[in-house]
């Protein structure tokens, strides 16, 4: 079977490969390499990858449809480790680093490398000023290798090793600013609260291979089977409730989204790849990758449903307060990904991916526009400071209001398509996740076109134009991801036109053999579709809402510009409230964050004075006792002894001197003396034994 | 007819005799020739017993302490010589250096 396999399915494990090479050179001698070496060698590795990537992607779909699951092990990782699953079976885990290439991961590979190419582009322009470009290149290119291994991994262990990676990544691109306190602060906000989902998901993970044995995506299906698993079985709920928790750290769900807002201390690009269409969108892959343990827990899926509305809800409402241009866009990207959770939580995953692929393109897209904007401005961020920007950056405009349309759900726009298709099944579903998902669709457009007629329309409230920085349009490097990704804004949706209008649903019946549930008999199956006529009125009616919030937002911020902070003063405390986000951060902060201080201090004190204090110093304050007993006894018995035993040869040997005459004769006497005594003593003995 | 008993009454006098001249003379010169006459009193005995118990091995040890009272007497003249010329006296109550 390999050996047939052509030659960018068989060699996929290039394509993170080249980015993690890149990487290594720009992270150990970059420091040293030209400005334009970095940048052709970092945005060559990505778009090499992305080649590859599409050469993997037609060779894919040139296979018949139940065979496009192409696994590819690079090399033993974890060996067999043998040990006793939850049912008594006995199983051995073990992993090989491997790569998994099927419709889903192609989808996640396609979009990773290719939005990421063009984000890498548009840094060239966007970084040109800042110094250390070898740095932000680098992490640019570790976080495209980690996000490839996540999307790519083959099982539960890899796919980890990139979810950590981009964690670290995120962490040092966030921070990239180091020397602004904000900005570290951001980065260690974020990894701190993406370790609490993290502990959840690898939770999620030990209990999922002792569940079922294995931690293979593409073994899930029959081991679930294989087990014989009912529905709403704990251990399955539980083990998808522990990969969601790790997922809403990820992907900033409610009640883990709190960093990403603060993530926008970021380097725009930074914030448009990893904060909008890449990384954070790890949490829907992942659900959606497991989606055969979802579809076996019906209450997780429902806790994903309803986190994802609410998610989607609050977020939209404080974007419409939010004033930082980058902060209204991190809302919205919060908001949209609850849209992606709505959609796996009522069984649409396909669904869910499409809104992913999307929204990778309009959020990135808007994340550039941004980013052009506060390029032009030199760095300003505040709505309140803008206006009037419409003459002056045109391109900009125009490619921002294209976003804009295609998050609202204009249509023909990308995002039409996809939002409506994750309404109307949300619709068959539950009329109240509808509902939320509906209002939550207005309100986006109205927050969309409140920041529209902010930035361009109006009035220049903040500085003019100056005669040395001149407010002009990015240069190319920047302008033309822009215009790329607005074209796939527009058009990117068309790949799965609906049935209903005249069209296939290319794209999800594309990534349907993955999401299709092994043991149909068992699992919890969507209700059937609605009438084609309910769903075309569904779509009617989300367009007029729509087309209500865009004219709102005209009015308020256009027609009679002093309405809104008459509204804001009106409902004052509320006002507040959504301001702050709801106070979660607050609430956080006394929570955890002051109690974890409090108790971090505590230990310290604990730490210095009785480990410290009565251990380490009481042991010193022992063993300097301990010695100088040991020295006294060392000098008193121990030399004592020594010194007494010369003075005792010192004594006899000036008693015994005096025999040393010197004299020979003398000492002659003393041998005579000797032999008579002997000789005397001799015949003594003779005459006793004689008698 | 001379016995084995007078041979060895003559060997203890001359022995005697020997042991007073170097236990009492102060000349060393004289402690010498006392010496010497203690060597001859023990070939006597030598000789006697072996005439004795019709043995050569006794005469044979006796040349072999003549020659041996030969160089002894070399040498120890030889000595007093180096010391006579060093200290000028010929005493051995005057050489007591190596004591304490």
């Amino acid at each position: 079977m390999t050996t047939s396999l052509p030659l960018c399915l068989r060699d996929a494990w290039l394509i993170p490969f080249v980015p993690l090479m890149t990487a290594a050179v720009m992270l150990v001698v970059g420091r040293r390499l030209a400005i334009r070496v970095v940048t052709y060698l970092c945005c060559g590795s990505v778009l090499l990858s992305f080649l590859f990537t599409v050469g993997a992607f037609f060779e894919l779909i040139a296979r018949p449809a139940n065979q496009r699951l192409v696994v590819r092990s690079v090399f033993d990782w974890i060996p067999a480790i043998p040990f006793h699953m939850i049912g008594g079976g006995a199983a051995s885990l073990s992993s090989e680093w491997g790569f998994q290439i099927d419709p889903l991961s192609v989808s996640m590979m396609l979009i990773v490398t290719g939005v990421g190419f063009l984000i890498h582009v548009y840094s060239i322009g966007y970084m040109e000023q800042e110094g250390g470009l070898y740095r932000y290149f680098g992490y640019m290119n570790l976080f495209v290798f980690a996000m490839l291994t996540l999307v790519m991994a083959s099982d539960m262990a890899v796919l980890f090793v990139g979810w950590e990676g981009v964690g670290v990544c995120s962490y040092l691109l966030i921070g990239f600013h180091f020397h602004k306190r904000a900005a570290t602060d951001a980065a260690k906000k974020a990894l701190v609260v993406n370790r609490v989902g993290d502990a959840a998901f690898l939770l999620g993970i030990f209990l999922m291979s002792a569940l079922l044995g294995t931690m293979r995506f593409a073994d899930i299906g029959a081991a679930l089977h294989a087990e014989n698993l009912s529905a709403g079985n704990a251990a399955v709920v539980a083990i998808a409730l522990l990969i969601f928790a790790g997922a809403t750290g990820k992907s900033a769900q409610i009640p883990l989204y709190i960093w990403l807002p603060d993530a926008m201390e970021g380097p725009t690009p930074v914030s448009a790849l990893i904060h909008a269409a890449t990384m954070v969108t790890a949490g829907v892959y992942i659900v959606a990758r497991t989606s055969a343990i979802f579809l076996l827990a019906p209450p997780a899926l429902a806790v994903v449903a309803v986190v994802g509305s609410m998610t989607a809800l609050l977020a939209a409402s404080m974007a419409v307060v939010q004033t930082d241009i980058k902060k209204v866009l991190a809302y919205s990207t919060i908001s949209q990904l609850g849209y992606m959770f709505l959609a796996c939580g009522v069984g649409a995953f396909t669904a869910g991916i499409f809104h992913l692929v999307t929204h990778a393109f309009f959020k990135g897209l808007l994340f550039l526009a941004a980013g052009s904007v506060i390029h032009a401005l030199s760095g300003e961020q505040d709505l309140r400071k803008m206006g009037g920007l419409m003459m002056k950056l045109p391109v900009t405009y125009g490619v921002t209001l294209i976003a804009a349309l295609a998050i609202s759900g204009i249509f023909p726009f990308a995002g039409f398509l996809s939002k409506d298709l994750i309404l109307g099944k949300a619709y068959e579903r539950n009329f109240l996740l509808w509902a939320i998902g509906y209002f939550t669709a207005g309100m986006t457009a109205f927050y969309m076109f409140r920041l529209i007629f902010l930035a361009f329309h109006g009035a220049p409230r903040g500085r003019g134009d100056d005669a040395e920085y001149p407010i002009h349009e990015p240069p190319r490097t920047m302008l033309v991801p822009l215009l790329v990704l607005a074209a796939f804004s527009i058009a990117g949706g068309w790949i799965n036109w609906p049935a209903i209008l005249g069209g296939s649903d290319r794209f999800v019946h594309f990534l349907e053999p993955l999401i299709a549930v092994p043991n149909a008999a068992r699992m919890v199956v969507a209700k059937g579709p609605g009438s084609p006529g309910g769903e075309l009125r569904l779509m009617i009616l989300s367009e007029a809402f729509v087309a209500f919030g865009i004219f709102l937002a005209w009015y308020l911020y256009v027609k009679r510009p002093e309405i809104p902070g008459k509204i804001a003063h009106r409902l004052g405390a509320f006002h507040r409230a959504v301001w702050h986000g709801y106070y979660l951060n607050a609430f956080y902060n006394a929570g955890l964050v002051d109690g974890t201080k409090k108790l971090s201090l505590e230990l310290g004190a604990f730490d210095r004075n009785i480990i410290d204090g009565v251990g380490v110093r009481g042991m010193a304050r022992m063993t300097r006792v301990a010695s100088r007993i040991s020295i006294w006894w060392d000098e008193w018995i121990v030399d004592g002894a020594v010194k007494l035993g010369a003075a005792t040869v010192q004594v006899f040997g000036h008693i015994v001197r005096y025999l040393q005459t010197g004299l020979v004769q003398s000492y002659m006497l003393f041998i005579v003396a000797g032999l008579i005594g002997f000789l005397g003593y001799y015949f003594y003995l003779a005459a006793h034994a004689i008698r | 007819m001379i016995s084995i008993d007078h041979y060895l009454l003559l060997s203890l006098a001359l022995f005697a005799v020997g042991v007073v001249g170097v236990l009492t003379r102060r000349n060393v010169i004289i402690m010498l020739m006392s010496i010497e006459l203690i060597l001859n009193a023990v070939n006597i005995n030598l000789v006697a017993f072996s005439r004795l118990y019709g043995s050569v091995d006794g005469q044979v040890f006796a040349i072999f302490v003549i020659t041996d009272a030969a160089a002894e007497a070399a040498v120890g003249l030889g000595i007093i010589l180096a010391f006579f010329r060093n200290r000028k006296t010929l005493l051995a109550d005057e050489m007591d250096l190596l004591k304490w």
